[in-house]
């Protein structure tokens, strides 16, 4: 059993383990590339010729790398999350926190935003007819360049702090919800409906009874979708905000000194908040569905 | 409140017609109506709000001083759609969704490979992807090269999955069908494989226009020349020339609808025979 799932005609693990490899392998290659001129100029302004084990040690340990090496990246994370005080401004987790606050306000404000008008638009057809190219285009608009003018916005009227940024948070996450959720609503056959007719159910029985458990497949999937949307959402919004904090901000103020190390842990923080949430959301799919017996 | 009220009134009679005409025979032209009326009194009470309860420019300007400002500034917003648009997300686009083509080629003929790329893809498609923005910034300097980079690496993996995913949907029996032909992997590529993969090609496609413009404008805000959407908006906002802003986002929504609305267009010419593009002549 083991060995199948190792070498299985359709296991996942060692091709995703040769990919994984072979891009760590790819990325210490180019950290030589990239940052080698630098380690040339410094060698010649000392009048030292360097050998080639000389280099390779130099490229992967410097202090501001243009391409840091992953074990460089990996050390910054320990160093800024471990070794650091939680309320301490150098510490990764207090960033990760905030970003963390702003991304499940937007997520449960756009998640909610988005079944109420999922609700209208299948229960009253001239909400669907009006709303629905609008919401459509709203995403053919680039929205996060709306991002920092709200920030800006809503801090002269006197909100500032997490809000703005919830609110980009949630106007991003949406729309994935609208749109699985006026699928799966629409997703009980006629066949269903009529029989629920027969037992003279009534509107809100055929909402509750019927409806609702057939689209909570298409629920998830779409929760899935807006969790990652408003992961991105809260780290552009933060961008603007200056000063706030936020795994965005220390992204941006990593770029503006030139201080590589923190822009690439805090890109990988990044990814493991948003890889994290969409975990627990699979998980607690898989365990609904279950329940509900639409998935074995 | 006088003009408040009145768009009011104008939103409940619009909204009357609209429950009127949904009550009417699906009709193409009528279908029209709704969705327009509705922008309409929204924009009515937006511009009415604001004059009433003299809402202050600096937080929300009326729509006609955004359109007195569009219409003003059209060299200022021509330059920035230019130096965004097309020499940024437009190159960009291209050599993601190249590359991604490229790789889905490669994966879809070692199987091997695809297995591996498939998660990893969808992995880092879930991922905050713009996060790469400073870094390339850094690398490809403020010009639009690092632009066209980060909207490369954005469009990339939706690609990748879409095609992947595509390629995987002919049936097994017209694979044999295309063997009994005598057909060789490049035929049975481009007359069978690839064609049904088209509908999932296009749906990346769409989704990554937009994908593309977020990634110009927002790669603009780490570093960029002296014009650009997204350098416009990230230095006029704090000047509080909000209409500027809004001008300029009007000018997003235009580029996206349009670059959204042409990749339609080439699914309808493409795919014409799809199930979902039929019976809608």
């Amino acid at each position: 059993m083991t060995k199948k799932l190792w070498t299985g005609s359709d296991s996942k693990i060692l091709p995703i383990f040769c990919i994984i490899t072979f891009i760590v392998i790819i990325w210490y290659g180019f950290s030589i590339i990239l940052n080698a001129p630098w380690e040339y100029d410094k060698a010649k302004r000392n009048s030292i010729t360097l050998s080639k084990t000389e280099l390779v040690s130099q490229t992967w340990s410097q202090k501001r790398p243009k391409l840091p090496t992953p074990h460089q990246v990996a050390k910054e994370m320990w160093d800024t999350t471990v070794n650091k005080k939680l309320t301490s401004k150098r510490s990764l987790i207090y960033h990760g926190l905030i970003t963390f606050y702003e991304t499940i306000y937007g997520f449960a404000f756009g998640t909610g935003l988005g079944i109420l008008l999922a609700l209208g638009i299948v229960y009253n057809r001239a909400t669907a007819m009006s709303v629905m190219p609008w919401i459509v285009t709203s995403q053919t608009i680039p929205i996060l360049a709306i991002a920092p003018m709200i920030v800006v916005a809503l801090g002269s009227a006197g909100f500032s702090g997490l809000m703005p940024i919830v609110i980009i948070s949630m106007y991003l996450s949406f729309f994935p919800v609208v749109v699985g959720m006026v699928k799966g609503l629409k997703s009980p056959e006629q066949l269903d409906i009529d029989q629920m007719k027969t037992w003279s159910a009534s509107k809100s029985q055929v909402l509750f009874k019927l409806r609702a458990p057939k689209s909570t497949p298409y629920l998830f999937t779409s929760l899935k979708l807006g969790m990652a949307a408003s992961v991105v959402g809260a780290i552009v919004g933060e961008l603007p905000s200056g000063g706030g904090g936020g795994l965005g901000f220390r992204m941006l103020s990593g770029s503006t000194f030139g201080n590589t190390l923190h822009i690439w842990s805090g890109l990988f923080s990044a990814a493991i908040l948003a890889g994290s949430l969409i975990a627990i959301i699979s998980i607690i799919q898989r365990i609904v569905l279950k329940r509900m017996a639409l998935e074995t | 409140m006088l003009y408040f009220a009145g768009a009011i009134i104008f939103w409940i009679l619009a909204w009357l017609v609209n429950i009127w005409i949904s009550r009417q025979n699906e009709s193409k032209i009528l279908n029209l109506f709704p969705p327009i009326l509705f922008g309409v009194s929204v924009m009515l009470i937006w511009e009415a709000s604001v004059v009433d309860f003299e809402v202050s420019p600096v937080i929300l300007p009326p729509p006609s001083a955004i359109y007195y400002k569009f219409i003003s500034s059209i060299p200022i917003l021509w330059g920035d759609f230019v130096q965004t648009a097309l020499k940024g997300a437009l190159p960009g686009y291209l050599i993601g969704c190249g590359a991604a083509f490229f790789v889905s080629l490669v994966a879809d003929k070692f199987k091997f490979f695809a297995r591996g790329v498939l998660p990893i893809g969808n992995f880092l498609a879930a991922m905050p992807i713009i996060g790469i923005a400073p870094i390339l910034v850094m690398w490809y300097g403020y010009g639009w090269q690092s632009k066209a980079a980060v909207v490369a690496v954005m469009v990339f993996f939706p690609i990748l999955v879409n095609t992947v995913q595509g390629m995987k949907m002919s049936d097994e029996i017209h694979k044999d069908l295309m063997q009994t032909y005598n057909a060789n992997y490049l035929q049975t590529l481009l007359k069978l494989r690839l064609a049904t993969a088209m509908p999932f090609i296009f749906n990346g496609l769409k989704i990554c226009t937009t994908l593309a413009l977020i990634g110009a404008i927002v790669a603009e805000f780490f570093g960029s020349p002296i014009r650009g959407m997204g350098f416009r908006i990230s230095t006029e906002a704090p000047r509080f020339a909000l209409d500027m802003v809004w001008a300029e986002i009007t000018v997003a929504a235009i580029a996206g609808s349009l670059f959204y609305g042409g990749i339609v267009l080439l699914e309808k010419w493409i795919t014409f025979w799809h199930p979902s593009q039929r019976g809608r002549a």
